[in-house]
This record gives structure tokens, sequence and C-alpha cells, in this order.
């Protein structure tokens, strides 16, 4: 049979399956159907996103983008099982929402335009420095500050540890003290 | 031919056998415990992630937390919400406390194809689409699924539906990719509870069995399976259910019957095989998706 | 739990398969109450009347672990004889000074000094009372800055030599203070107060108590509703000293555990991105109070246990951010630190920037437009900005309000008015970028990324790094002083690949720390005060031990203990269970073998276990301190709480906390019923803020407070995350939610004419939102003392933007904040509810400002210190 071309007909009629209801209606999408998770290129172990139990993720990776994401059975955490949050996470990371353009709004303008990434950070940092000298104080009712109170920061909970000490890293060498995040929400 | 197909129908333990598959693995399939189940719908998501199944439209039901509304062709796995006021479960006192909430009870359930045993789809579909797997399960091949519909009626549990802008029928395909390389289907893999299992079709009976011996014990008398039975009106399922109450309650079909059990069997399916080769081929080519 | 933690549920699950009893308090009938032993509904906002009423029922009937309770907690320990109870004082506490709306915490202190020290070392014991005194100054000036919170992985200051009454019968030890306290705390009150009838509570404690003790634990699992509330703290601590009475902290199956809904909400608590704290709970300098290294040092260090080493830790930080610049004769570079100079929370803030003081605003990964409580002020406050920076995947509410916000709808705003600069930048996923979380049960996990982002999304990594690495080139020639702590800051993280991706294991290793050769440490127990080491977070040392990222590890759980050791890493020192030495008795033995987890081994004479020991591994129990040790070292063989400056867990918080040594039940802010405790209505020294945007409700004794009958409660879905960012805009989840809705009970839909699916206009003093009704007997009404409250379900996800869409219920919530945290009190207050969509444009501020009217609201109404009821 394998010589010959599928025809399901032949195989029907030929074969075990007279009914034409298994093996011998197989289709050649059927007969060929291929798993994301067995053939990726790589998976990448992560953690789940969403909220603090720490959920581990598999994230499967083909040509460059990824395909799939799901539990990862190994966690001691979660046993490989994710919520549908943490199941959606894929959709999360490569849906259609996601925006990959920076986008500026002038002052007093009715709407966005795209700006440029590199012309983006610079603008802001020039911005928190002027800021800063605006607004920087050595002292206050005789006491020393050493701060700013013109710059501050929300959020850091959806963040790595290590974004979060950059962040408070570099906030507190400027200055800038109203640092916060959800932790206090 | 009458005969033979008798004989294979009543080989209830090995669909896939009667299929034409021969040294196939064993029958695979669910095992949904809804005593366990949290109704918190990762099944929903994670059937859709894998599978690709679209999106299918924001609509507030009102019916509990069920904005799903049932299974179709864009839900393969659909978490049912039941709101009840019972005696019996919370019982500490008679107050009004008691009244308000702790006689309350809140069923969830998730519902998928049953994998039947004896499939109506599967049974009426005149191209093929329709496919009895090695591991038991039954699939529609989307290659081949020309959107004739016969299927749509024919589902004793109203499962298969065809897709709006589509036209193909569709329903859960117990992840044959996935089992087909040894992992498990998503919905089964991401439920946080266990409440679905995955496995083989004579194992996941023991457990039910098991299960449900430990809750009637536990004093819960209502709990039982449903789709276990193998001499039900459809040989039995091979997506089966721990249930808390009357099927009806879910939604589900009390005493589902293979619609094309009155057929003079499998005639008109054979007949077509038969009879009508050129058209089949016609058929079978017209039904494969070239948008 | 099951709503918010479906996977971290499963254990639950797997619990009440073993035969646990699952109890699920709540006023509300959630996914939760559906699979657990017994719920039970009450009112919301009373948690601490009814946690009180079971200390109560514990003590009563003594149900206590009395051996736990003698040895590991300061129930022996005696109080001042100044302390007077809200037994004494109808409902509030000594020290309170009403005109300063704050505590002065003198009078909690422990009693010392009756016990006189041996000859020669009075001197010693007078300076270190000196100390005492100094420190308690320190203390006081830094209320209302949220300082409770730098004891986030300990405790704060007290003398370590107390006095104690190993009997627990003298009237002023903690033991007797505490039961006098709670003996008002009946069941019958509880019933009055809460809505759980008596014999519901009753099985509550009786369940509760047989399942504690030395054959077995039991556990509280929160999710932090519990904390927003205006005593949310104090809900904490009731379950603490709960727990603490039965024996269930440092032991298996045990604790109270905090569930967190955020990934790394933990990590961004101990590395903070909070105003007052500094990595590792190291307090922010005040103004005016800690003036240089040492008296920062002199005021917060403890004599005993790990935080009398806080030198070291302090020091170690400064080299970690100032390197070759901070030496000993510069202090280390302590001047370059900022200081705080009062709260600069993140309500403080929106308050600066209404009154121009904050001009520029980075919103990174958040969403207040929708997600802090009043979320018009929130709104209000960033169109008064000069420039704003948003950072996320789409374009969340917080980034568009200025054109598309409900104030331009209502006309309050123009856009062509606002002057704000908005940048969005979006932001790279989990999938794109390495890094750590630091998950509830403070474990660090390490994700790796996947891919590049793509075009110019960009991890916050990358921009934090590159937007430091231009402020410095672009103040590099600067001679001003205020630029120096920017120019010397180290800033020196490898970049790697097409995007310059700055190296996350570079900062991890910095975060852990190096001596001076830059080998990684392994303990903290090898910092410093001398500048040899380097650390940028000294509870995280040993994360990056031997070089090795510790957060990557994943060794399967079926190839470990059950304790999964090698999986991540858990700070402090990869512990599991913190205070686990209490695992053990006195003696070091297992309380029983059922829960046995730490023990002494007489052989190896070490402490030895399934985890790692939180003690000194070589401590025998038997150890005592020599008189005059300090820090560590005072530390007795029987003292399990060794972040504790006593090593004991504290019934009683003699400082530390804003609103009292004990938590006493208060009504929330806005509450339909006075507190029949005390003449005591609200939580004195609770936060509140005058301004029109912001009213509070009339106190229920006052005319006016019937506008709002009903009790609101906010709260998340399984199918959404908090403020939706990162869940309205996936249509897999936005089908399952697809809008706002109110949950009411039959009751009340026939009592306001709500239809079920139709639509509901919801009203406090603050805004007004409309959402689609979803009548269920889910939201039982209470009775309490004798009338029948109506209380109505909010999930708070929404906002106007994304794919699922629906009003934001933080437009109701008024910013009345707890004062040791300050949280906002969201998950009870009141409103009012009528039938249909709520007004447009203009009419739906005209709406609000009429049930002002009628109810009589002023600018000081809800906001006495004391009575109020």
């Amino acid at each position: 049979m394998t010589k010959l071309p599928k025809w399901p007909v032949l195989e029907q009629l030929i074969g075990p399956d007279r009914l034409g209801r298994g093996k011998s209606v197989k289709s050649e999408h059927s007969e060929h159907l291929h798993a994301r998770v067995s053939d990726a290129d790589r998976v990448v172990k992560s953690v789940c996103p969403y909220c603090a139990v720490g959920c581990g993720q598999n994230v499967f990776v083909k040509d460059e983008k990824v395909v799939h994401i799901e539990g990862d059975p190994d966690s001691p955490v979660s046993r490989g099982r994710l919520c549908p949050k943490g199941s959606a996470s894929l959709q999360l990371t490569t849906g259609e929402a996601r925006r990959y353009e920076v986008l500026y709004r002038r002052p007093h303008a009715s709407d966005f335009e795209v700006l440029d990434l590199d012309r983006a950070m610079d603008m802001v940092a020039e911005r928190v420095i002027k800021t800063r000298r605006e607004t920087w104080q050595w002292e206050q009712e005789g006491k020393r500050m050493r701060r700013t109170l013109g710059i501050a920061s929300l959020g850091g909970a959806t963040l790595d540890n290590e974004e979060n000490y950059l962040m408070k890293k570099l906030y507190t060498a400027i200055g800038a003290i109203q640092i916060e995040n959800q932790a206090r929400i | 031919m009458a005969v033979e197909v008798k004989s294979l129908l009543l080989e209830k333990d090995t669909p896939a056998h009667a299929s034409g598959y021969r040294d196939h693995p064993p029958r695979m399939g669910f095992f949904t415990d809804t005593s366990v189940c949290i109704g918190c719908k990762a099944c929903e998501v994670a059937c859709k992630e894998w599978n690709q199944v679209p999106e299918d439209g924001l609509s507030f039901t009102g019916m509990s937390y069920d904005n799903t509304g049932g299974l179709g062709a864009d839900t393969w796995r659909h978490v049912a919400f039941i709101e009840q006021r019972r005696r019996g479960v919370h019982q500490i006192s008679d107050n009004q406390a008691e009244q308000d909430s702790g006689s309350l009870r809140w069923l969830m359930a998730s519902d998928v194809c049953k994998h039947c045993t004896h499939a109506a789809c599967l049974d009426v579909c005149p191209t093929g689409a329709l496919l009895r797997t090695e591991f038991g399960t039954v699939i529609v091949q989307e290659d081949i699924c020309n959107g004739c519909g016969y299927c749509i009626p024919a589902c004793p549990y109203g499962v298969i539906d065809q897709r709006q802008n589509d036209g193909r029928a569709w329903k859960c395909t117990l992840c044959y990719d996935r089992i087909s390389v040894g992992v498990e289907p998503a919905c089964a893999k991401a439920c946080p509870t266990d409440s679905i299992q995955f496995g083989e079709l004579s194992e996941l009976h023991r457990r039910a069995d098991q299960r449900l011996g430990q809750l009637h014990r536990a004093g819960v008398s209502d709990a039982r399976l449903y789709g276990r039975d193998e001499r039900d009106g459809v040989g039995g399922d091979g997506a089966f259910f721990l249930l808390l109450d009357e099927p009806e309650i879910y939604g589900l079909p009390p005493d589902p019957v293979v619609t094309t059990r009155d057929l003079p069997e499998m005639w008109l399916r054979v007949g077509v095989a038969a009879l009508g080769i050129a058209s089949f081929i016609a058929t079978s080519f017209i039904g494969r998706r070239h948008d | 739990m099951a709503e918010c933690h479906p996977v971290g549920f499963q254990w639950v699950m797997e619990a009440k398969a073993r035969g646990a009893t699952v109890i699920h308090v709540d006023p509300r009938y959630t996914r939760t109450s559906a699979v657990a032993d017994l719920h039970v509904p009450l009112r919301a906002g009373t948690d601490i009347a009814f946690l009180g009423g079971i200390i109560n029922y514990v003590i009563e009937h003594e149900r206590y672990f009395r051996d736990y309770v003698i040895a590991y907690t300061n129930g022996p320990t005696l109080i001042s004889e100044e302390f007077k109870d809200t037994e004494d004082l109808d409902g509030v506490f000594s020290g309170l000074d009403a005109e300063q709306r704050k505590y002065d915490f003198h009078s909690w202190e422990y009693q010392t000094g009756t016990v006189q020290a041996a000859s020669g070392h009075r001197e010693m014991e007078a300076e270190k009372a000196a100390r005492h005194q100094e420190r308690h100054r320190a203390e006081a000036a830094k209320s209302k800055t949220a300082h409770g919170e730098s004891h986030g992985s300990g405790g704060a200051a007290v003398p370590g030599n107390a006095d104690r009454d190993e009997s627990m019968q003298d009237p002023r030890c903690v033991f007797q203070v505490l039961k006098r306290h709670f003996s008002r705390y009946t069941p019958e009150v509880v019933e009055q107060i809460c809505g759980v009838p008596k014999e519901l509570f009753l099985t509550v404690c009786e369940t509760l108590s047989d399942n504690s003790g030395r054959d077995r634990t039991s556990a509280f699992c929160y999710a932090v509703g519990w904390t927003q509330h205006s005593v949310g703290v104090q809900y904490i601590r009731t379950a603490a000293i709960l727990q603490l009475l039965l024996g269930n902290i440092g032991r298996p199956g045990g604790g109270i555990l905090a569930l967190r809904g955020h990934a790394s909400i933990q990590g961004s608590t101990d590395i903070p991105t909070l105003f007052n704290l500094l990595p590792g709970y190291l307090p922010m300098p005040h103004a005016g109070v800690d003036v240089d290294l040492d008296t920062y040092v002199a005021g917060e260090e403890t004599e005993k246990g790990f935080w009398g080493e806080m030198r070291s830790y302090m020091v170690s930080l400064l080299k970690a951010w100032w390197g070759d610049t901070a030496t000993p004769e510069n202090d280390f570079c302590y001047d370059y630190l900022p200081r705080i100079s009062g709260s600069h929370s993140t309500y403080e803030t929106v308050m600066a920037q209404l009154d121009g003081t904050c001009k520029g605003y980075f919103v990174v990964g958040e969403n207040p437009a929708v997600g802090s409580a009043n979320a018009k002020m929130q709104r209000l406050a960033m169109a008064k900005l000069d420039w704003l920076v948003v950072r996320d995947f789409s374009l969340i509410e917080s980034a568009t309000w200025w054109k598309d916000g409900p104030e331009i709808e209502t006309g309050e705003l123009e856009t062509k008015d606002i002057a704000t600069e908005v940048f969005f930048f979006p932001a790279a996923a989990h999938t794109e970028k390495n890094g750590s979380f630091t998950n509830t049960q403070r474990m660090l996990q390490w994700h790796h990324a996947a891919i590049e982002p793509p075009q110019h999304a960009r991890s916050d990594l990358w921009f934090y790094y590159h937007l430091g690495r231009l402020i410095k080139a672009k103040l590099a020639g600067s001679s001003e002083a205020m630029d120096r702590p920017v120019q010397d800051l180290t800033w020196h993280y490898p970049t790697e690949g097409s995007i310059a991706e700055p190296s996350a294991e570079a900062v991890l290793a910095e975060i852990n720390g190096y001596d001076a050769d830059g080998t990684p440490l392994s303990s903290y127990e090898q910092l410093r005060e001398d500048g040899s080491t380097a650390c940028g977070c000294w509870i995280y040392t040993g994360c990056y031990r031997d070089g090795v990222n510790q957060a990557a590890r994943r060794k399967p759980w079926r190839e470990q203990s059950w304790v999964a050791p090698e999986w991540g890493w858990a700070w402090p020192a990869n512990r599991r269970i913190i205070y686990n030495r209490a695992s053990a008795d006195p003696d070091g033995k297992p309380w029983s073998e059922r829960k046995a987890y730490i023990w002494w081994d007489d052989d190896q004479a070490r402490w030895i276990g399934h985890d790692v020991p939180d003690f000194d591994v070589h401590k025998s129990p038997w150890y005592r301190p020599p008189v005059g040790a300090t820090a560590a070292e005072a530390l007795s063989g029987v003292d399990p709480f060794v972040m504790q400056a006593d090593g004991k867990a504290w019934l009683f918080a003699p400082t530390g906390l804003q609103d009292g040594p004990l938590p006493a039940h208060y009504e929330p802010q806005d509450s339909p019923f006075a507190n029949l405790l005390y003449g005591q209505q609200r939580n004195p020294v609770r936060v509140v803020f005058s301004n029109r945007h912001n009213r509070l409700h009339p106190s229920p004794s006052e005319q006016g407070s019937s506008v709002f009958p009903y009790v609101l409660t906010t709260y998340r879905l399984t199918e959404h995350h908090t403020a939706g960012g990162m869940s309205r805009w996936q249509p897999y989840l936005a089908e399952l939610q697809p809008e706002m809705f109110c949950e009411v009970h039959p009751e009340l839909a026939k009592e306001r004419e709500l239809e079920h699916l139709g639509w509901a206009t919801i009203v406090t003093a603050r805004g007004v939102i409309e959402a689609r009704v979803l009548v269920t007997e889910r939201m039982a009404p209470i009775t309490v003392q004798g009338r029948r409250i109506h209380q109505i379900g909010l999930p708070y996800h929404w906002g106007p933007n994304g794919y699922s869409r629906g009003d934001a219920a933080n437009e109701l919530a008024a910013i009345v904040l707890d004062p040791n945290v300050h949280i906002q009190e969201v998950k009870a207050f009141t409103g009012d509810i009528r039938p249909g969509r709520r007004p447009r444009g203009p009419a739906s501020v005209a709406l609000v400002e009429e049930y002002q009217r009628r109810a009589g609201i002023t600018r000081s109404t809800g906001t006495e210190v004391r009575g109020g009821r």
C-alpha cells in the first residue's frame, strides 16, 4: 500500500477498515500532523509573568519565533499546570495587541506620533536632567535633603528583580524618592 | 456485509480495531472529575492556544460565570457553572446566614467532545473527514471536510459544530497531534487541580470507580459517573465525567443514543463507498481547503 | 485562592484529598467557597473582630500551644506600666496625639531594668538605655513614613533585656494584656459585628484548634485584599497573633501565606521600588534624623539578632553603588543618598502632582488610571505633569487618558489644554529577556530569554541601563555637586546582542555581592562594615554563590526531596520556611514526628533536617549568651525568631506599628455600622486626604449616611489580571469575562429594581460607574445588629481601553490609607446602586455632586481622629 498513491477509497475497499471510518480515510494532513512541542528548535525555561505563584513555563521556539508556551512539569511549584492567564501567555507575548513602536504626544496635541527609539531615549534623559535641575532641593527647613520631588515612578511588581535594582539605583543616584510599585496598591 | 458490520460494532473495547488499525495503542480518553473542578477555565484557554481555535466574541451571558455558553466550532472545552440552593451540603446550622449562603452550591464542570464508542458523526460523514484514530478517538480532518454539515445533527450531545466563515465542522481532537508524540492534551496538561485527567481509558475507568466509591463513602450520594457505562446508548464515551448531580443540570443529555442506531446499520455509509467512487473522489478533493 | 491563584490552589486540593479541612472566610461565595468544606461569609471590613474572636476563644478555652507560646513568643515579657489599652481608653491606646494624628509609642515598650545588671555592667546598661531613648526619638520622627516596612525581614528595635514572667501570670505580661484586650471579642460580639452566626463561628474555632498543636498545623492563606483596609496591617497582625498562639509559625504546614498578585511583587519589595526602603529592607535615610552613617545605623540597628549587623549591610550597599568613591573617610558616600521627610507614597505623589511639585512621571508596567484608588484623581494628577513615560505592552488607560479618558467625556479636561508630553515605550515580554522573579514564597526563579524583543520593544533593564548611561554621559562634564552621585555611580554592565541588552546576570551578581577580589559572596554573614565587601541586597546574598546563578537551578521536583531545595533559590540563604527553629521544641527535638522539620543532632552537634536551618547551625539549644553579647551572638538557643530584636515572636508589638501594639476592630472609613466594641469608630491614625475629588461618607450616626446604604467590595476574577493590562487585550481571556459587571443578591435586585443582565449605576461621593448586573445568591446579605445589609461585588479589572471594556471600580474608591504601609481601603466601603446606565457628559459629575449634597458631605466629613461613631 505504501507504494501506491494515498487513495482513501481504494484503501477502504481492500483494507481492514471497510467502513471507511479509520485508517483507510486518514488524510494527508492527519498523517503528517506535527506537534509544536516536538518539532521546536529549542525549549527555553521560563516563569509565568502573571501572579506571584511562580509557575514554571516551557517556551517553545521555532525559526526564532515563540510558537508555544505551556507549563513546565519539572516545577515543584506548579507541576506543569497553568491557570487561564498563564495558558494565555502565548497570546500575551505574541498577540496583535502588543505595540512595537515608540509613540510620542506633544503638549496639547490631539494624538500620538511615532518616534524613533534613540531619539525618544535622548528626549527622556534631557527631561530627567531638566526637571531634576529645576526641582532640586539641597535643604528644606534647615534639613539636608539632597533630592528632587520633581520626578516620580510607579511600577516594578511585574518586572524582574534586576530591573527593579537598576531602577532604584538610578533613581536614588539622581535623587528621586517618590519611587513606588504595586506592592503598595 | 451487514453481518460483518454488526460484529465490528460489537467490538466495544477496540473501536480502533474496528476502524482498521492493527497493533494500535490502547484507547485513550479523558476522565473529567467535576468534584474537584474550580472553574478556572484554564482548559478553555489552553485548548484554544494549542489548537489555535478562534476567539468567538464577547458576550456577557449572565449564566453565572459562564460566558462561553457551550461547546461549538470555536469552543472545544467549555466550563459550565451552575448555582444551586440545596440542603445537606454545608449543614452547620439552620439560622439565617446558613440559609443565605451555606446551602448554596456552585457546580463547575468542564465539558468536551465525548469521543463516543459508537460515534454518529463518524457514521454519517460522507467524505471520510471524520476519522477514528488509532487511539480510538474521533477527529475531523480539516483537509477533507467539505462542510456538508451532516455530522452536526447526528451528534447526540450537540458537540460538533460548523464554523462561521469557514463552513467546516470542528471539535475537540483530544489533541491528536500531541498524543501522537506522547504528550497529553493541552487541557489536561493545564488543569490546576487534575479535574481533567488524560490516560488509557481502562485506567481512567479504574480511577473513576475508585473516586466514586470514595465520594459515596463520604456521603456524597449524588455523585455519579456519566459516559462510563459501555452499555449506554453510545457504547460508552472516550471522554467521561464524574458529576455531582443529574446530567441535565449540567446541560448533558441524560440518556444519549447514537443517532444512527436505527439506520439499517451502516448501509448508507457503505453504499456511498461502494457505489459512488467517482463522486467520492470529487467530494474529497473539493473538500480540501484552498482559501 | 482558587479565584486568584488556581495553580497554587492545587496544593489545597491535594491537602483536602488527604483529609485537610478547608475553611473559606470571605464576604462572597467564590470559586474557593465552592470546593471548601466550610464557607463563612462575613461583612466586609470586620476581619479583626472575627480573628480577635478566635483569639479570645483559644485563650478562654486554653486551646493555645502553651509550651510554644512561653518559649518562642513574647507572651511572658512584661510591658511598661505606662501602657494603657483600648480597654482603658475606649478604643484607643496610650500615646495618641490627636492633633498630629499619630501615636507616641513610648508607653508600649517592654519593661526593663527590674533585673539589675551585674556589677560592672551597669554603665553599659545605662549607655544602652540612652541609645534606646535616642532610637525611640528617631522612630517617632519617622512615623507616617511607612517606616514599619523596614522591618519587612525582621523586627524593630527593642531592648534585648526585657523582664519576663515565665508563668505568664503577671497582669503586665504580654499574654495577660492580650487576654484582657480580646476578652470582649466574644462569639456574640462576632455575630453582631461580622454577621457570622455563633454556631458557625464556634465550628471554625474548634476546627482550627483541633488542627493545631504538636501533631498538627494549620495555615492561613490570604490574597492581598486583606491588606487593602485602613487597618490592613493589623488584619495580618491578628492572624499572626492567632497563629503564634496555636504554634503554627516556623513549622511545616503552618504559617501565614500572602498570595501576591504580580510575578515579582515580592522581589520589588525586597529590592524595593518603594519610597521608604533601600534594598534588603534598609530604610531610606530620614531628613534631619539620619544625618550621617553613624546616626543612621544607631537609629536602626538592634542589639540582638541579625539586624545587629546592619552597618555591614549598609556599607556593602554603598560600595555596590559608588564603588571606589565610597571610602571610610567619606562615610562610604552615605551623603549621596536622598532623604525622605514624610510619606512619599504613590498616593502622596498624586497629591504632589496635583499641586505641581512633581512634574515628571514614569509608569512602568502599572495602570494607575484603572488600578489605583480614586482613578479620577490619578488622571487629574497626570494631567498636571510636564512629562509622562509609560512602558507597557499596549496602549493602556494610563497612556491615553489625555485623549479618551472619562474626564474628556465629562468635560472636566480638554485635550488641547493638557500640556503633558507623553512617551509610550513598548515593553519586552518575559520571553524576550533574562531575569529573575521572586515569587510569593520568597523564591527567586530565573526566566531565560527565548528570543530578542521585536522592533522597538525593550526590556526595562535595557531602558533603565541606557537611560542611566545617557544621563551619566550628559552630566559627565558637570561640576555641580548635585551631579556627583550620578557621576560616581557604578554603571558598568556588559551588554550583549544587536540591541545592546545589558546582562541581567551581571546585575544579579552585583545584587548577590562580592568581596574585595570580586569573588561572589555566599552568605550575608560575610558582609563587612570596613568597605571590603559590596552587595546590592544583603538578603539576596547567596543567590549567585560560587558564581552560579542559583535562581536558574531547575532540578525536577521528582528528583529531590519534598522541600525541593534545588529548584530556584529562596532568600534568606535558600531557606524555604523561615524561623524554622520553631519547628523543634526548646530542647531541639521535633514537636512531633509527624511535623519534624529541623532538629538538633547531638552526635554532629548541629542542626539538621529537611531545610536550611534558620539558625546558627552550631548553636545548641542550651546556648545562653554571655552578658554584653550583641547582634546574633546575643540570641540564645531558644530564640527562633532571629531577625527580631529579642529573638521572640511578638504577640504584642512594642514598637514598629503606627496604630497600636495590638489589633483592635475599627469600622472601615465608609461603613453603615457604628463600632459595637468601642466609642472609637475608625482607626484614629488612618491617613485621609481632604480633596474635593476624594470626599468621604458620613458616619453611621449622621443623617446622610443612609444615602450610601450598601457595602461595596472590589476583587479580582480568575480570568483577568489586576488593572487588565495583561488580560483585557487578550481575546482568549477577554471572551471569558467580557465586560464590567456587578454582583448583587436577588433581594437587592428586587429592592432596587435591578434586572439580571441589565445595567446598574453605582455611586459614591467620589464617582459614578455603570456595570452589567449579575444577580446571584452568591452575594449573600448579612444580618448585623438586626439589620440585613447587602454587599455589592465589583471586579476591578476594567477600564475604557482594550478589547474587553468597562468602567473602573476604582472610580468609586476613596484614597484612605492604612497608616503603616499606606495601602488604600478598597475592600470595604459604601455606595448606592440604581438601575440603568450612568449619565453621560457633565451630567455624571452633577450626579456625584448631587449625592454629596444629599448626604451633607463637607471637606471634614469622616476625617475625625477621635470618636466618630
